[in-house]
Formats: C-alpha cells, structure tokens, sequence
C-alpha cells in the first residue's frame, strides 16, 4: 500500500507524457513573460539533471538557466585546498576524501597527484568511513576532508561524535562545510546579477526545511524547491515562471515528498551540536561572515586545523585563465571561458568546475555535444 | 562517487529492507548496502533519501500522494 503510492510518485515524476505536457506549458506560461527568464540553480545535482535530462536544450529558446555556487567541490576556496594538500604530505597522517575532491587542482598539486607522489589519500564514500579508517590504523592520524552544505555537515558531525564516544584520538574533521543562506544572500546581492527565480536544492531542503528559505522573499525574488527527477525539475520551472508573472515572492515546496517545513530536525541539531558557524571563503564569492561551519569548542580536539595547527585560510588565487569564480557566481557560462573544450576538459581539468559531476563545466561538456 | 557520471547527491529514493542498529540496509539496483540512520529512525519498507552513506529524510506517504496530485493536475 505504501509502496505503491509512492512508486507511483516516482513513476510519474519520470513519466515521458508528464514530461511532455509540462514542457508544453512551461513554454506557453514564459509567453506571458515580457522577457525570457533567468533560473539559477544552486545544487551540483541540479547542474547535472538539468543537463542529463535534456531539459536545458530542450528550453533554450524559452528560459535561461544558469548555475549557482551549488557544487560542493566548486565552491572550497582555492585557499582551503590548498591546506588540504598541504595536509597530505605532513609524515603520518592518512587524508580522506569524497572521490572528486582528490582531483581538484591548487596550490600543491592536487590531492591526487600527492598520492602518486607516495602519501596516504584515500577515498572514501561516508565520514563513518573515516571513522573506520581511523580505528584500522591507530598509530597514524586520520583527517577527513568535510566539505559540502547542510546536508553532508550533518553527517561530520556524527562522524565526530563517534569518535569521541570511542574515544578514537587520532580522527579529525577538517571543516570546509558551507552553510546555503548567506551564499544566497551574497549571491542576491551582487548588483551586476540579474537572475528571475531561483531553483531551491531538494536534499539541502529536506535536512533544513522549506522555512528556512524564507529570506529570500526580502530580496522579491521567486524561490520553488525543487526534485531532482525530469518532471520535478519542469514542475518547480513552471511554477516559477508563473510566480514571475504573479510578482509572487513566496518560497514554495514543490518536492514535498520530500521536504517538510522544518526539514529534519535531528540532523539540523547535530549540526549545532558539533559545529558553529564561521567567516569562509567561497570560490567564486569570497569571504563571506558566517557562512562556513567550525567545531564548536568541546570537540576542538576533533578538529583538523588546531590538531595540525594550519593558519586561518586565506584569499588564494584561481588557476590561471580559469572562470570557475564567474561561473559559481552566475557571471559567466562555462562557454565563456576560453579555456572550456581546448586547455580545459574533463580528462584534464584546470579547474574544480570541469573536475566535479556535479560542476557547471563539466555538464555542458558532457552533455552539450 | 569516484569518476562516476551519477552526482552524490542524485539521490534517489532507496528502500529499507532490515534495519540493525544504527545501521540500515537499503536496496539500490542490484543489490544491498549498508547506510547510516544516525538522523532519521526509519523501518523496514520505508522510502529514503541517501545523502554521502547516511539516511537524510525518509518519504512520506501523505506527501507522495501530493506529487501524485501535483503532476495530475498538469496533465489534466
Ligand atoms: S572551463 Fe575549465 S578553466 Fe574554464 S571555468 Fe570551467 S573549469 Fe575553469
């Protein structure tokens, strides 16, 4: 019984006539609009299905739709990669990382060019993982790489947690954990971005709620969260385009299934229990107060940059002739990047936005010919 | 994730056949893992969202039937 409604939900947000009706309205609803719309997505997973689904070519004509700073590998600095690698080639400690970030270029190399070069980096699928790792090789300190937004902060933090309970003292977080509201507010702010309607991250959503997207009203901006199958993408695009034309500020939910108003508040307390929020560097933004996630005081020891004693991050420059910065910021479109398709291509990637499945780059080269 | 075209965080609705602890273990295509449920209690049969080995939300029965609703209408 449960099963099959929402089996069915699933179906029908993948069925090819849902599709095709609301592709047909979304394209009579922008003919109502006086100019065509600019959408920015700030989710990896976005960039990546609007890409993968066709959706992007099949609106060209009608809606524009541009990238955020939504993909979690893009957006850590170049400064805090570069402390990442540092960190690599210290004498006995064992870095872990989420797959893509290893490949990341910056200051050093990348994490993955310091593997080759004989130190310990591995990769790994969950922070649990680390956390296993740290037990298996007691004589050797473990660091975990956490980057992402609130939905993989969560998960550090009982990473974290866990270790203390075990009383594992050789595991740390190194936290470049980014927090989605003030990136949106910088973003919302930029006086040279003219963006229509923003698509909201469903899995960021569905750990902090729909409330907690509420300030973008402030900014008369028109906010839908959104799925991540086809007809979730189209659906939340229509209601968008239709919030356009109504002057309709609100934020809505148009992945309830998923997302509640207070989102998942054992996830949103763990985060609060082990973390506070912190000034970060964004690539792409900047500093931005507030915006990053530390470890709260009573788990300090868990905490990569006092364990090893690592500097505050600072400003680092972007890899030479490398738009990301535009690109996460909604400035550019990876085509306009002279390097994108020539010096710059996934089995060689200048840039953090050409090395990740989930960075704007990297779409439209894999999906755009 | 490593080198593959499918993003962490596409994820999709996995069900939950045994739950051990806090330890889950869902279906994926061909096969079972073993996922964290540190943050959402979930049973055997739930619907759930996978974020980075950990279960992030679970699916909600009332809520599946508004997308059902909600893409119903366009059809119409
Ligand atoms: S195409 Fe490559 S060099 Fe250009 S912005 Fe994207 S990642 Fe950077």
């Amino acid at each position: 019984m449960n099963d099959d409604v929402v089996e069915r939900a699933i179906k029908s947000s993948r069925d090819p006539q849902v599709f095709r009706a609301l592709l047909a309205s979304v394209k009579r609803n922008v003919g109502f609009l006086s100019k065509k719309p600019i959408l920015m997505e700030v989710c990896g997973s976005h960039t990546w299905a609007i890409s993968h689904t066709g959706i992007r070519e099949l609106l060209k004509d009608e809606v524009e739709l541009i990238s955020g700073p939504g993909c979690p590998v893009c957006v850590t600095s170049p400064g805090e990669v570069a402390q990442m690698i540092e960190l690599s080639y210290r004498p006995g400690v064992i870095v872990t990382s989420y797959g893509d970030m290893i490949r990341v270029p910056g200051r050093g190399g990348s994490l993955e060019a310091s593997r080759a070069a004989g130190n310990h980096v591995e990769v790994v699928y969950s922070a649990m993982d680390a956390v296993t790792i740290a037990e298996n090789n007691p004589e050797q300190q473990v660091a975990f790489l956490g980057i992402g937004f609130e939905t993989t902060a969560p998960a550090a933090a009982v990473a974290v947690e866990l270790a203390k309970a075990r009383g594992l003292g050789n595991f740390t977080v190194y936290s470049a954990h980014k927090l989605m509201p003030p990136a949106l507010r910088a973003i919302l702010s930029l006086p040279d971005l003219n963006i229509d309607g923003l698509i909201l991250p469903g899995h960021v959503s569905a750990v902090t709620g729909r409330k907690y997207f509420d300030f973008i009203s402030d900014y008369a901006v028109p906010a839908v969260i959104s799925g991540f199958e086809a007809c979730d993408i189209l659906y939340a695009i229509l209601k968008l385009v239709k919030k356009i034309r109504a002057r309709d500020f609100s934020v809505e939910n148009a992945y309830p299934r998923a997302v509640r108003e207070t989102g998942n508040t054992k996830a949103m307390a763990e985060i609060s229990k082990v973390f506070r929020p912190s000034d970060a560097f964004w690539r792409g933004l900047g500093n931005i107060p507030l915006s990053g996630l530390e470890l709260n005081t009573q788990y300090s020891s868990f905490d990569a940059k006092v364990r090893f004693g690592l500097p505050p991050v600072v400003e680092e420059p972007e890899p030479p002739g490398c738009s990301c910065a535009e690109v996460l910021s909604g400035r550019k479109t990876p085509r306009q990047c002279r390097l994108f398709g020539k010096a710059c291509t996934p089995s060689n990637p200048v840039g953090p936005c050409m090395v990740s499945s989930e960075g704007s780059c990297r779409a439209h080269y894999v999906f755009g010919r | 994730m490593g080198g593959s075209e499918w993003p962490v965080c596409v994820a999709l609705p996995l069900k939950v056949n045994e739950v051990d602890g806090n330890w889950a273990i869902v279906e994926v295509s061909g096969g079972k893992i073993r996922v964290r449920s540190d943050l959402v209690s979930v049973r055997p049969g739930d619907y759930v969202l996978v974020h980075a080995g950990f279960i992030i939300e679970k699916l909600e029965l009332e809520e599946a039937r508004k997308t059902l609703d909600m893409f119903r209408e366009i059809e119409g």
